[in-house]
C-alpha cells in the first residue's frame, strides 16, 4: 500500500499544475463574475434519472444546454454534500466553467467555499438560504413548492364525494408539512367539509409501505390521494386500481392513472436556469435579483414548481376556481395569507398577514382540517 | 373495521415473507442455512417485474422471478456444497451480489409501468363477514401460498421424499449408506428454496407494490430466515409467523389513516420487536427441534 501516498501526491501536483493555468482559460473575461467562460457546471446529489428532484434539475441543465449551444454544459451526478463537492466544482472551473449550479440543499457550504476561492465564477445554490451578506458572486434560489399544491387541493376538494382526502408522506419536515397544509387549505377553501388524512412511511421510497398506506386510506373511505415522497408510482397505481382520484407530485404521472388523474405539481427548472445564466453571461450578476436569496412564486413569476396538466375528471367550473385562486395568490403573495389556524385551534398566522419564506420553511404544525398527528418520539 | 384491515393487510403483506420462509424451511431441513434469501427475493422481484413489463403477463413474470431466485441460490449451493465455503459468509456475499446486480440492471425499470396481478375475490367466500376480506379478497399468488404451505408440510413429513430431505439435514452419513447423495439433495433443497424466495419477491413487485425500486425487499428476506426458527422449521407454523409480521407492518398505516397518533418510532420498529419477542419466548425451546445438521454451529460447512 506504499503506492497510495505517491499517487495522492501525484494527483495533488497535477491539480496544482492545472490550477496555475486556469487564469488564462477565460481570456476574454471582462472582469464581471460569470463572464468569459466556455462551460457551465451542474452538480446533483443523486442520479439524474430518479424520477424526482434530481431528474428535474438535470432536465433543467439540458434546457440550458439547448438555450446556449455555444457553451458546454458539464454535469456530475451523485455528488456528496461534503468536500468532494468542492473538488468536483473546482474541477469544472479548471475546465473552463464560469457558472456553477450546486443543486442540493446540502451543497451550500462547499458552494460558498468555491465562490470565495473563485471570485470570477458565479455560484448558484438551489434550496438553501445564506444568512447575512450574500457574496457578490453567489446566490441561492428556490420555488414556492406549496403554491401548486394548494391549487391541487382545490381540485381535490371539488372532486371528493366522501370529503376524505388522503396524503401519504415520507417524513414530517417543514417542506412536507407546508405541502400537506397547503393541500388542506386549498381543499377547504372550496369545500369546508373536506378533511385530509395523513399517513407517513418513514422512508423516502419504500413501495411496500406505500402500498399498505394507500390501502389503509382507501379502505376507510378516502377517495382522493396525494403524496410527498421520492417514488410515487405505487400509491398512484393502488389509488387508480381502487377507482379513486390521484393528485401527483414531482412529475406528470397521468399515464399511470388515465381515469383518476386530477392534477399535480412538478418541477420545471429550465426557464429560471436559463434566465439566471443570461444575467451572468451579460456581466450583470452582481447586484441582480439572483445575487441574493432569490425566491420565486406566483407573485414574482418564474416558479419552477408548476401545476401538472388536468385529467379528464376535472370539470370547467373547478378549473375556473383554480384560475381565481391563482390570481388571488399572485396578488396576496402566499396561500398562507392569514388567518391560518392549527389543529388545536390556535391562530398561527394572524388575519391579513403574509408569512415570509423563512417562516413558512420552518412550519411545525398541521392546520385545522388535517386528521392525524405529526410523528414524535413521545 | 380496523381489525379486519390489519388482518387483511397482514395476509397481503406477509405473503412475500411466507414464500421466502417456506423456501428457507426447505433449505434448512436439508441442512443448509441460506442468508442470501434476501438476495433471492430481490432478484426475483426484479426479474418478475422486468418480464411482466416486457410480456404483459404477470404469470410469466412469476416464472422468471422463481428462476432468478433459484439461480442466485444455486450460487450459494455451489460455494457451500461443492467448494466447502462457510455458509454464513457465503450467504451474505450472495445477498450483496443480488443487491448489486439488481441495482445495476433494475435502473431501467424504475418508474416503468406494468399490468400487475389484480385482486380476485373468491365468489361466495369473499362475502363472509370478517373472514372474507381477510382471507379471500387477494391476488392469486396469495391463494397459491395457501396451498403451498400444507403441500410442503405433507412433502416434508408424510412423503418418502421428505424423509430423504430431512435425513440430509439430520444424518447425512446414514443417507449416504442408503445410496442417496446428501450433496444432491441439499443442492435441490437450496435451489428450491431460492425458487420460492424468488416467487416471494415477485409477489412484492408484481402484486403488492406494483413497482420496482432498488432494495425494495427492505430486510424481508432476513425476517423470513428468522421466522424459520420462530416456526421451528415447520411450514404451517411459518404461516402464522409471516402473517404476524405482516399485521405488525399494517398496523401503523391503519392507525394513522384513522387519525390516531402513536409514537412513530415504536410503530416502525413494531414488526421487528414482535419478531424478537417471538424468538425470545419460543427460541430456546425450538432450537431443540432444529435439524441436527444445523446444530454444528462451530463448523458451518455442512458435512457432505
Amino acid at each position: 500500500m506504499r503506492i497510495l501516498p505517491v499517487l495522492a501526491a501525484a494527483v495533488l501536483l497535477a491539480g496544482c499544475a492545472t490550477n496555475s493555468t486556469s487564469g488564462t482559460t477565460g481570456g476574454t473575461a471582462t472582469g464581471a463574475p460569470g463572464t468569459g467562460g466556455t462551460k457551465i457546471g451542474f452538480i446533483f446529489v443523486g442520479p439524474k434519472d430518479d424520477y424526482g428532484y434530481n431528474q428535474a434539475a438535470y432536465e433543467g441543465s439540458q434546457a440550458v444546454a439547448k438555450a446556449y449551444p455555444d457553451l458546454e454544459v458539464l454535469t456530475a451526478e451523485n455528488v456528496p454534500e461534503d468536500d468532494n463537492a468542492t473538488r468536483v466544482m473546482e474541477g469544472m472551473i479548471r475546465k473552463g466553467a464560469k457558472i456553477i449550479f450546486a443543486t442540493s440543499y446540502g451543497h451550500k457550504d462547499p458552494a460558498l467555499k468555491v465562490a470565495a476561492a473563485n471570485p470570477d465564477v458565479v455560484v448558484l445554490q438551489q434550496g438553501n438560504i445564506v444568512d447575512g451578506t450574500v457574496p457578490a458572486n453567489f446566490g441561492t434560489y428556490f420555488g414556492t413548492v406549496y403554491e401548486p399544491v394548494y391549487l391541487a387541493g382545490i381540485v381535490a376538494g371539488k372532486a371528493t364525494k366522501t370529503n376524505k382526502l388522503g396524503y401519504v408522506y415520507a417524513f414530517p419536515i417543514s417542506q412536507t408539512l407546508d405541502n400537506i397544509n397547503a393541500f388542506q387549505l386549498g381543499a377547504a377553501s372550496v369545500n369546508p367539509a373536506a378533511k385530509t388524512y395523513v399517513v407517513n412511511t418513514s422512508n423516502w421510497c419504500d413501495p411496500a409501505k406505500q402500498a399498505e398506506a394507500a390501502k389503509s386510506l382507501l379502505s376507510q373511505g378516502v377517495d382522493v390521494i396525494s403524496q410527498h415522497q421520492d417514488c410515487t408510482a405505487t400509491v398512484i397505481r393502488a389509488t387508480e386500481a381502487a377507482g379513486a382520484y390521484t393528485v401527483g407530485y414531482h412529475a406528470d404521472a397521468s399515464s399511470l392513472a388515465p381515469k383518476g388523474w386530477l392534477t399535480g405539481s412538478e418541477w420545471d427548472w429550465g426557464p429560471l436556469y436559463t434566465k439566471m445564466v443570461r444575467t451572468a453571461l451579460d456581466g450583470k450578476f452582481t447586484g441582480s435579483a439572483y445575487n441574493a436569496n432569490f425566491r420565486v412564486g406566483l407573485k414574482t413569476g418564474d416558479n419552477p414548481f408548476v401545476q401538472s396538466p388536468y385529467g379528464p375528471a376535472v370539470d370547467a367550473g373547478t378549473k375556473t376556481l383554480v384560475d381565481d385562486a391563482k390570481a388571488k395568490i399572485s396578488k396576496d403573495g402566499s396561500p398562507f395569507l392569514g388567518p391560518v389556524v392549527d389543529q388545536a385551534g390556535t391562530v398561527r398566522v394572524t388575519a391579513g398577514t403574509v408569512p415570509d419564506y423563512k417562516t413558512i420553511e420552518s412550519i411545525d404544525y398541521f392546520v385545522n382540517g388535517v386528521v392525524g398527528k405529526i410523528p414524535s418520539a413521545s | 373495521m380496523i381489525f379486519v384491515d390489519v388482518l387483511a393487510g397482514g395476509v397481503r403483506g406477509g405473503t412475500a415473507i411466507l414464500y421466502a420462509a417456506l423456501g428457507e424451511t426447505l433449505a434448512e431441513r436439508a441442512g443448509v442455512i441460506n442468508l442470501g434469501t434476501e438476495g433471492s427475493m430481490l432478484t426475483g422481484a426484479l426479474a418478475a417485474y422486468a418480464v411482466t413489463a416486457e410480456t404483459g403477463n404477470p404469470w410469466a413474470g412469476v416464472l422468471a422471478g422463481a428462476l432468478a431466485g433459484g439461480l442466485l441460490a444455486a450460487v450459494h449451493a455451489f460455494m457451500v456444497l461443492s467448494r466447502g465455503a462457510n455458509q454464513l459468509a457465503t450467504g451474505l456475499v450472495v445477498l450483496f451480489l443480488g443487491a448489486g446486480l439488481t441495482a445495476m440492471f433494475g435502473a431501467a425499470y424504475v418508474g416503468q409501468a406494468i399490468s400487475p396481478f389484480q385482486p380476485y375475490p373468491i365468489p361466495v367466500l369473499a362475502d363472509i363477514p370478517w373472514l372474507g376480506p381477510v382471507l379471500f379478497d387477494h391476488d392469486p399468488l396469495v391463494y397459491v401460498s395457501y396451498l403451498l404451505a400444507p403441500a410442503l408440510w405433507w412433502l416434508l413429513f408424510r412423503s418418502r421424499w421428505g424423509i430423504v430431505v430431512r435425513a440430509a439435514g439430520e444424518r447425512p452419513e446414514v443417507l449416504s449408506t442408503y445410496g442417496h447423495s446428501p450433496v444432491l439433495v441439499r443442492y435441490l433443497a437450496v435451489v428450491g428454496g431460492g425458487l420460492l424466495a424468488g416467487i416471494g419477491g415477485a409477489h412484492l413487485s408484481t402484486a403488492y407494490a406494483n413497482a420496482w425500486f432498488e432494495n425494495m425487499t427492505a430486510g424481508r428476506g432476513f425476517i423470513a430466515v428468522a421466522l424459520v426458527i420462530f416456526a421451528a422449521w415447520h411450514p404451517l407454523r411459518a404461516v402464522g409467523g409471516a402473517y404476524l409480521f405482516g399485521a405488525a407492518l399494517a398496523l401503523s398505516p391503519a392507525l394513522q389513516a384513522r387519525g390516531y397518533g402513536f409514537n412513530q418510532f415504536v410503530l416502525d420498529a413494531l414488526p421487528y420487536l414482535v419478531t424478537i419477542a417471538a424468538l425470545i419466548v419460543l427460541g430456546r425451546r425450538r432450537v431443540n427441534s432444529a435439524p441436527e445438521g444445523l446444530s454444528r454451529v462451530f463448523d458451518l460447512t455442512p458435512t457432505r
